[in-house]
């Protein structure tokens, strides 16, 4: 069990090939903080599909020397993730005050990773501005009510 | 390593895809030329069982969003058999079950293609 605060970092090159990499470090870091396999599913899929965005979305084609910056705070009560690009930004009120049906009426994906992202993480803020770097910001509770998540689901 | 596989077989007139696995961003692609040879082959009776397949992201349900509309309109259509509780979980978040056919097993969508 953890005291106090710690912090885990990984920096990697933003391509697909990594999200295997990436989704084990959250996995283990998930574990180590004491969240059940159900929680740690849910912070991992998360994580993919903000990286997966990045990828994606955040840089252009044609540049493939791009990293992604994860960090994970972890204390007693809680897990924060910051995922970090330097990529092209994207207006994220546009993105956020779709919802999942309309992206589901129009067959696009682009929106699908996004509203995974708030229904599996208990905090979600995005920072965006064209141009400049973006990061998501999501957080996961440990304790809900003073107790385990994993019991008060009970 | 985690790997990702289709494999395939025909029963009548429906193909069956069986995918194993993690299908996230970076293996999604495969299963879309897989779904892309059967579409331009003209096959339009697709199942896809899930009984191996550990691990799906949004990458891979937008496979199937990608093809459905297409195949509809030939007649056909994409069935879906065999998750287990935390894949089904991530198509029911995304509002999938309303508009895909999701069924418990294999025989099941076999059935309703043949019906």
């Amino acid at each position: 069990m953890i005291k106090e605060k710690e912090k885990y970092k990984l920096k990697i090159p933003s391509k697909t090939d990594n999200l295997e990499i990436i989704r084990s470090f959250v996995s283990h870091v998930a574990e180590l903080v004491g969240f059940d396999a159900d929680e740690t599913y849910k912070i991992e899929l998360a994580v993919d599909e903000a990286c997966a965005n990045v990828i994606k979305h955040a840089y252009e084609k044609k540049d493939t020397n791009h990293q992604i910056d994860l960090v994970i705070e972890i204390d007693v009560q809680k897990l924060v993730i910051y995922i970090t690009d330097q990529g092209k930004g994207f207006d994220v009120e546009k993105v956020l005050n779709k919802n999942v049906k309309e992206y589901l009426a129009e067959m696009r994906v682009g929106g699908l990773g996004i509203h995974l992202i708030k229904a599996l993480m208990d905090e979600v803020e995005f920072i965006s501005k064209a141009g400049e770097k973006t990061q998501v910001k999501m957080t996961k509770y440990l304790m809900k009510n003073g107790q385990l998540e994993s019991i008060a689901k009970e | 390593m985690e790997s990702f596989e289709v494999s395939k077989k025909e029963d009548g007139k429906v193909v069956i895809l069986n995918i194993k696995g993690y299908l996230d961003a970076h293996t999604a692609p495969m299963l879309e030329n897989e779904l892309q040879q059967l579409v331009d082959a003209g096959k339009y009776n697709i199942l896809v069982n899930f009984s191996e397949l550990l691990y799906i992201s949004s990458a891979g349900l937008g496979v199937f969003m990608g093809f459905i509309e297409n195949i509809r309109n030939n007649e056909g259509d994409i069935k879906l058999s065999d998750m287990n509780s935390k894949i089904y979980r991530v198509f029911d978040l995304l509002g999938f079950p309303t508009l895909y056919d999701i069924v418990e097993e294999e025989q099941e969508a076999l059935k309703k293609f043949n019906s």
